[in-house]
């Protein structure tokens, strides 16, 4: 059976974390871990896929007396648990192979090893599990063995407090899921998710749940303004596992809000379409534009994942607007623009780590400002990292488009909803969410033309060598993966059609049965997509423009300097840098964004000394927020450190004042 | 597809032709861009010592891809045989990859002209695509359809009439184009060394046919946006699939016809503008936009009403 395969995947994962701890210590033990871990997660990857493309296999429920005597751990494997699980296997498998060449490269294997398969097993336990306990349990684990990973290199200056902050934001989001489980048991405990389902909470009580729910699953996932650990936490852990932090934790985090809110609240009201795009809108426009301001690699990513948790966000957020209106044909369009989104930003988001990740074993850097020119030392790198850019900036034929379109054409059938705020709201979003896809366009030609294009800016750039073939695998195998997904979309909407069916009560029409495999969601007169044809006739094009040029007209090459209108520089620092890249959008954008201040010191005639540029920008929900809360959390503790220096006298008093209070309290319950 | 190639570069000759006339000038002849489309792709390519593969390939793709993104839009006759390829959103879309390679492109040599093309052009681009998507909402929430064949068909219908929103969004999507286009208010297309320029220093490193293939793809882009302003807003002429050659030779004679009337108008509006400054140009672009928005947004209080 599916499910007790994938139960004994996970058993052999904890197995291997429990045997890495024993050999970390020796040469072979990175090679043996990651191989293994790659050999499992590929046979849970199988398993999932299998059930989720053979729905009459699904549905498998079983009890493990684990856990709670009373309860018990209950795990169920049904579609929309085996679409994620696809998601996180296939992450995990390639961040494995990924592992063979990257792992060596590790200075302390022994704090990495042990905690890799058990993150992995952890993020598969909490899509399988099935009641309330097993699955805070499983969300736990799953958070303490990432935040051992990002605590890998502690000693490495701001890790440590990247590390704190990411253990705070965890204990938060615990917290809220631990209320909301709380109320939608209600009373009677009912913990197992059958028994959640089969009564529903009150409106009231959902919308708490729901404000919850997006505490604790958007703290997770990294939604605005709950994602200042995210962009400092992924990127401190080492790159591989940052792009399963990126691509993947974040799903499951996805994973928990759909799981919550479709799954086990009842119908949805109208105003939680409301809130949760615009929430998501917010997050994908605020997301991109941090990461343009970023010179770091790896931080750049991780902002970018805050950008595509937003737009999953807003997917989602239609879906549940649609669904309250009782649309379920357009639900189902937004689920599955989502939910196709899912798969597509784990895809990409691993592979452009991991090209990080080659980028930061050849060098040592992870600032853009002492790259450049890595393209002529690292060719196959550059490769995919540049369709990786390409697919995370939403451009065809890769696979970003394609969730995107569908995302638009959803956010076009919005008119249809009966309430006016929608009806208003919505097209604003989608106004955010041009906006945001055209800055990720932005931002990535400034990542792979700063880092890789150009002229090399230090001597490390200089010098590169290329990554390993078990990393090369890796990243092609991804960016295979983005190709086809972009030109054959209709295979993976299909696969998605049960999960769809399950939680929005209808599918999009069979995509892979149309001719020349086209996807039309709703009617061909109202929209339609054929990526292949579109690839094909681009790949032409080109061709014959190259065929017929260089067969009648010429094709002599000659070298020579740059020409650059006749002012030839001779170093490379007068490149246009990062900085100076992102100069007009942070001018358009960032005054109001990020309070943007920029200083110009030029010195007096005579003065020697180097004019200087100073740039402040501010984190506003930094500013507003966090600022104050640990202003208040200082305040207090202060005050009731007092406490601690009391007499006897004193203490005894306190206690009998408690006494007679709780007393009181429970005599006016009653 | 092949006409949309023989038109562009034709188009581009009369603007230029006219603006020399309104100036005074004699001007160059018509068929000057064909000659130096040719000229260009005889010589051979001087290529910087830096330069890698990506600055070799990008012309072909941008080439290409918008030579695709052109042979969508419906020009003389709707029903294309692959309009169902790609809708309006698609086409924004294809003209961003080309972009994108080309911005790429910019920075590969690592000059500082490069990079100061290819910034320029991202930010403008930032601005310029939501603003095109907000028209394209406007339209395909007006038509209930992203198809431009069936936008151009709706539009054409009876029950359509002339509203606020459309005229908005036809002023929005000609700010788009004369952004896109890198026409005067936005950036200058006739200039070289001059600080101000966007598009010529990001593509200041090509030479011989790559610089070929660049001219010819920004004379399809021209002819791209003329056609989908005439398809959409003025799609009266546009000749039914299966009317018989009569119909269709009707529909090219009205298409030209349009395309020279928005030729001449472009040309007045280039000579009486000045070029603004950089960073003037958000500003211009988020009107664009604000109107696009508008224009979603009255649709439905007139739809009220």
């Amino acid at each position: 059976m599916a499910l007790g395969g994938l139960l004994w995947c996970i058993a052999a994962l904890l197995a291997a974390s429990v045997a890495a701890i024993a050999v970390a210590r020796h040469r072979a033990a990175t090679t043996f871990v990651y191989a293994f871990a790659l050999g499992v997660t590929t046979v849970a990857l199988v398993i999932a896929a299998a059930s989720l493309l053979a729905p009459d296999a699904l549905s498998g429920a079983l009890t493990l007396p684990l856990g709670l005597p009373w309860l018990g751990a209950r795990f169920r494997l049904d579609a929309l648990a085996a679409f994620f699980l696809v998601v996180v296997n296939l992450g995990s498998a390639t961040a494995s192979l990924y592992g063979l060449g990257y792992g060596r490269h590790e200075e302390a294997p022994a704090r990495v090893l042990p905690f890799f398969p058990a993150f992995i097993s952890g993020m598969n336990l909490v899509v399988l599990a099935a009641d309330a306990f097993t699955f805070l349990f499983a969300w736990e684990f799953m958070s303490l063995s990432s935040w051992a990973l990002v605590m890998a290199h502690h000693r490495r200056s701001g890790n440590a407090a990247a590390g704190f902050l990411y253990l705070l934001m965890a204990s938060l989001g615990t917290l809220a899921l631990l209320l909301a489980f709380g109320l939608l048991a209600g009373p009677s405990g009912g913990y197992a998710f059958d028994a959640i389902r089969a009564m529903p909470p009150s409106a009231g009580v959902a919308g708490v749940v729901l404000a919850l729910a997006l505490v604790g699953c958007g703290s997770k996932a990294g939604l605005v303004p709950l994602h200042v650990w995210l962009p400092l936490a992924h990127p401190a852990a080492p790159s591989h596992v940052s792009a399963l932090m990126s691509g993947v934790m974040t799903k499951v985090a996805v994973y928990g809000f759909v799981r919550i809110v479709f799954d086990l609240l009842g119908a949805p009201n109208w105003w939680w379409g409301a809130v949760v795009p615009l929430l998501g809108g917010v997050t994908a426009a605020m997301g991109v534009l941090y990461a343009l301001m970023q010179h770091d690699l790896k931080r750049l990513l991780a902002y970018h994942t805050v950008e595509n948790i937003g737009i999953i966000f807003i997917g989602l957020g239609l879906a549940l607007a649609f669904q309250a209106a009782g649309m379920r044909g357009a639900a189902a369009l937004a689920l599955t623009a989502a939910l196709f989104h899912v798969f597509n930003h784990s895809v990409f988001k691993s592979l452009l780590f991991f090209g990080a990740g080659a980028v930061l074993t050849a060098t040592g850097e992870r600032d853009m400002e002492h790259l450049g020119g890595l393209i002529h030392r690292m060719p196959l790198t550059a490769l995919a990292f540049l369709v990786g850019s390409a697919a995370i900036s939403a451009l065809p034929p890769f696979n970003g488009f394609v969730s995107e379109w569908l995302t638009f054409q959803a956010i076009l059938i919005s008119p249809a909803l009966p309430q006016w705020v929608l009806k208003f709201l919505i097209p604003a979003i989608g106004a955010l969410l041009a906006l945001s896809a055209a800055l990720a366009a932005a931002c990535f030609v400034k990542a792979f033309g700063v880092t890789f294009l150009g002229r090399p800016r230090t001597p490390v750039a200089r010098d590169a060598a290329e990554t390993s073939s078990w990393s090369l695998g890796a990243m092609f195998l991804l960016a295979g993966l983005c190709l086809v997904a972009g030109i054959l979309p209709g295979y993976f909407i299909d696969a998605l059609a049960p999960v769809a069916q399950a939680l929005a009560g209808a599918h999009l029409p069979r995509q892979h049965e149309l001719d020349w495999l086209t996807i039309v969601p709703i009617a061909q007169s109202r929209s339609s997509y054929n990526g292949l044809l579109l690839f094909s006739l681009v790949a032409l094009a080109a061709g014959l423009a190259a065929d017929v040029i260089h067969r009648w007209a010429s094709d002599a090459v000659r070298r020579s300097e740059p020409w650059d209108c006749g002012f030839p520089d001779a170093t490379p620092v007068t490149q246009y840098t990062a900085g100076s890249f992102t100069q007009p959008i942070r001018r358009v954008f960032g005054t109001v964004v990020f309070r943007a201040r920029e200083e110009v010191h030029v010195p007096r005639p005579g003065d020697s000394s180097a004019a200087r540029l100073h740039v402040q920008l501010r984190d506003v929900p930094w500013d507003l927020l966090y600022a104050p809360a640990a202003g208040l959390v200082d305040f207090v503790a202060d005050h009731l450190n007092k406490v601690q220096f009391l007499t006897i006298r004193a203490y005894l008093t306190l206690v009998f004042g408690a006494l007679v209070v709780l007393l009181m309290v429970l005599v006016v319950w009653q | 597809m092949l006409l949309v190639l023989a038109l562009a570069p034709l188009l581009t000759g009369y603007v230029r032709k006219l603006k020399a006339h309104l100036l005074r000038r004699q001007g160059p002849p018509l068929a000057q861009p064909y000659r130096d489309l040719l000229r260009l792709l005889r010589k051979e390519v001087v290529l910087a010592h830096s330069a890698s593969w990506v600055f070799r390939v990008a012309p072909y793709l941008v080439f290409a891809t918008t030579w695709v993104a052109a042979a969508l839009v419906p020009t003389f006759a709707t029903g294309l045989i692959f309009s169902y390829a790609a809708d309006m959103i698609a086409i924004v879309a294809l003209l961003g990859s080309a972009r994108f390679m080309l911005a790429l492109a910019g920075l590969d040599v690592g000059t500082s002209f490069g990079g100061i093309g290819s910034s320029r052009e991202m930010m403008i681009a930032s601005l310029a695509e939501p603003a095109m998507l907000m028209v394209v909402f406007t339209l395909s929430l007006l038509a209930g359809s992203t198809q431009l064949s069936s936008i151009a068909a709706s539009l054409q219908g009876p029950d359509v009439g002339l509203r606020v929103s459309l005229a908005l969004a036809l002023i929005g999507l000609i700010m788009v184009a004369i952004a896109e286009n890198a026409r005067i208010p936005v950036d200058n297309p006739a200039t070289h060394l001059e600080l101000t320029m966007v598009h010529e220093a990001m593509i200041l490193e090509y030479s011989g046919r790559h610089l070929a293939l660049i001219e010819a793809a920004s004379y399809l882009k021209l002819l791209l946006y003329v056609s989908v302003i005439a398809c959409v807003f003025f799609p009266w002429g546009l000749a039914v699939a299966g009317q018989g050659l009569a119909a269709y030779l009707a529909g090219l004679a009205v298409y030209v016809a349009k395309l020279a009337a928005s030729g001449f108008l472009l040309a007045i509006f280039e000579t009486a503008i000045a070029k603004m400054r950089v960073f003037r140009v958000p500003d211009f672009l988020g009107a664009a936009l604000m109107l696009g928005l508008l224009a979603t947004l009255l649709l439905f209080v007139t739809r009220a009403g």
